[in-house]
């Protein structure tokens, strides 16, 4: 098992080299002129600001040593300064992280509890109206366009009947509690104002939900075909032959077992989620690097998408390898392949 | 054995019996997949033929709610949403036909070389795949579209990028399963080399969970075009594809429908596409699932 991970871990470095060797060969391929992947357009008349950039990027340099000048610069945390902000790319995100995080924990607590919850009950009354009809809306879930979803939702809850807030992480002219985690409902609470904590909760509930529903698909699916392949196994049969009921089958012996796969696709349920959470945050206009990206993206902000996308990856490596150490740790039997 | 000209017809003709037969031993859900899926392939081919309104054009006043005239409302400028949704399909669906089909084609030629060939072929070809998959998918589109430029093309590419190394490691681990194989030894011992191996001995035992994948990726990659170009990285205006018309609809909470229409319209084919891939996927490769 040692192995495995270790094999994981060497691999990462390798890894993060090669997605930021990507992102240098697409900052290189704009316009066929990497000055403008740098420099917004209405600067490019400005020598003073063309000759800065070009100096720290190394442009008058051939494409190698610019590759070396680029890794430098990643290395110490430089992703270039946005177009739009005219800040570091890396503060502007290190800003926006927080309430990322936030929306996306928020969703996978609601996507896991829904999903296991549907999962269990599905497994347990198969066959039944309440399997399929709770397979549907799983499956709906992760089959909606998470941005269409989102509006729809947004519409029925806040639009017609109020029922939750509507976009942003709090109301207009609400000052946010101090900053402590960066979670607006955690820090909320750790300076014990509950009315704020409230607000940031409503304000959270509706586009976690719409993110934690795309994710529930996948892990009811999981949850409901492993509680039904176990419920089939021996120690199942073994359980009910002692004259246990089934539910404590379900619950006491299936149920530990389909937590092992539930594991595996953490990774790629966090795909999901940063995929939904981009979308999601479009929306409802969420300060987060999901809206930051988009906005980048639309404006053809080439700084601050190559930040974003660089962040981004490494958020995803560091999620498979927490998955894949997960697995190992849960699974002995995994072998090194 | 020698194939005679009357021989081909008729397998030919087992061969369309063999497909009816699969069809009718899918479970009725792959059924209903597959009947939307048609739907939506006749409207593609037969849309302009059909008795709605002009899809570009103003025909009613703006914003109108549904009524018997306009059976989704009216756009911002006065179009017809259901006309707009219909014709929305001959942009999404053949796009994502052309994205499935290319990452196919590419993940699957490199990957079954990687696999047949091994060695320095297979390290560089799974290299790329290991650093391709280390992106979360829809930052590497949104990366590569918008460095290419905004439009259709340039989103469509992007999304190729995305998606041919999961072809690429499913088509590998076919060949090198069903390399070892009996058949395979006795064709090289009997003098089959290289290429023709991969070709004529390997290859064709090689697809089912290529096409199986391929069913359930269409239904995801139209989700990735509808949602680059509701970023603004995919389709542009006016062109009704159902992306960027949810995107006009998204800054106008109070008119829902201007994006009821193409987001039902994703759904239903998202929703075939996974109906008819389980199905597909328990009748032919019970292993995988």
């Amino acid at each position: 098992m040692l192995a495995y991970i270790l094999r994981r871990l060497i691999m990462i470095p390798f890894l993060l080299l090669g997605v930021a060797s990507v992102s240098f060969l697409l900052s290189q391929m704009t316009k066929g002129d990497p000055l403008a992947a740098l420099v917004p357009e209405r600067m490019m008349s400005n020598p003073d600001i063309v000759n800065a950039v070009k100096a720290q990027w190394g442009l008058d340099q051939p494409l190698p040593v610019r590759y070396v000048i680029y890794l430098g610069n990643l290395v110490q945390g430089d992703l270039g300064t946005s177009f739009s902000t005219r800040r570091p790319v890396a503060t502007d995100i290190a800003e926006r992280l927080p309430a990322t995080l936030e929306l996306v924990v928020a969703a996978m607590i609601i996507g896991t509890v829904m999903g296991l919850a549907l999962g269990l009950l599905s497994a347990r009354f198969r066959g039944t109206l309440f399997d399929s009809v709770a397979r549907i809306f799983a499956l709906i879930g992760s089959s909606l366009p998470i941005f269409w979803s989102g509006l729809i939702l947004l519409y029925l809850f806040s639009v017609r009947i109020s029922f939750v807030p509507g976009t942003g992480r709090l109301p207009p002219r609400v000052t946010a509690p101090p900053d402590v985690t960066g979670f607006y409902t955690v820090d909320a609470l750790i300076a014990g104002n509950i009315p704020l904590f409230l607000q940031a909760l409503s304000h959270l509930a509706l586009p976690a939900f719409v993110l934690g529903w795309a994710v529930t698909g996948v892990i009811t699916r999981l949850v409901r075909s492993s509680l039904i392949e176990g419920l089939s196994l021996d120690y199942a049969r073994t359980a009910r032959a002692k004259g246990a009921p089934e539910r404590t089958v379900l619950v006491k012996h299936a149920l530990p077992n389909a937590m092992i796969p539930l594991l595996t696709i953490l990774g790629f349920t966090f795909a999901y989620l940063i995929t939904g959470a981009v979308l999601t945050e479009a929306i409802f206009s969420w300060p987060g690097i999901g809206s930051y990206a988009v906005r980048a993206a639309a404006s053809l902000d080439y700084p601050a998408i190559g930040g974003v996308t660089i962040v981004g990856s490494v958020a995803f490596l560091l999620a498979n390898l927490l998955t894949d150490i997960a697995y190992a740790w849960a699974n002995p039997r995994i072998k090194v392949h | 054995m020698t194939r005679t000209p009357a021989a081909a017809p008729r397998a030919s003709l087992s061969r369309a019996k063999a497909v009816w037969r699969t069809l009718r031993r899918l479970p009725p859900t792959a059924r209903i997949g597959a009947l939307i899926l048609l739907f939506w392939a006749i409207t593609v081919l037969t849309v302009h033929l059909w008795p709605i309104a002009d899809p570009l054009a103003m025909v009613g006043r703006r914003l109108q709610p549904p009524s018997p005239d306009h059976w989704l409302g009216t756009d911002a400028l006065g179009r017809d949403v259901f006309a707009r949704t219909l014709r929305g399909a001959v942009w999404s669906i053949p796009i994502a036909t052309v994205v499935v089909a290319c990452a196919v084609a590419l993940g699957s030629v490199l990957g079954a070389l990687s696999g047949f060939y091994g060695g320095w072929t297979d390290s560089i070809v799974m290299r790329l795949v290991d650093v391709t998959l280390a992106f979360p998918p829809i930052l590497l589109a949104m990366a590569v579209a918008a460095m290419l430029g905004p439009g259709l093309a340039n989103a469509s590419i992007a999304m190729v990028i995305v998606w041919w190394p999961i072809y690429a490691r499913l088509m590998r681990a076919q060949v090198l399963e069903v390399r070892e194989r009996e058949h395979v030894e006795a064709a090289v011992a009997g003098g089959a080399r290289g290429l023709r191996v991969l070709r004529v001995h390997i290859l064709p035992l090689c697809w089912t969970p290529t096409l199986i994948n391929a069913t359930m990726d269409f239904g995801q990659v139209i989700l990735l075009a509808a949602s680059l170009s509701f970023i603004g990285l995919g389709a542009t205006p006016p062109a009704p594809e159902w992306g960027s018309m949810i995107s006009e609809g998204a800054t106008r909470f109070y008119e829902w429908w201007i994006a009821f229409g193409p987001g039902m319209a994703i759904l239903s084919v998202v929703l075939a596409t996974s109906f008819l891939g389980d199905g597909l996927r328990d009748l032919f490769d019970r292993r995988s699932g």
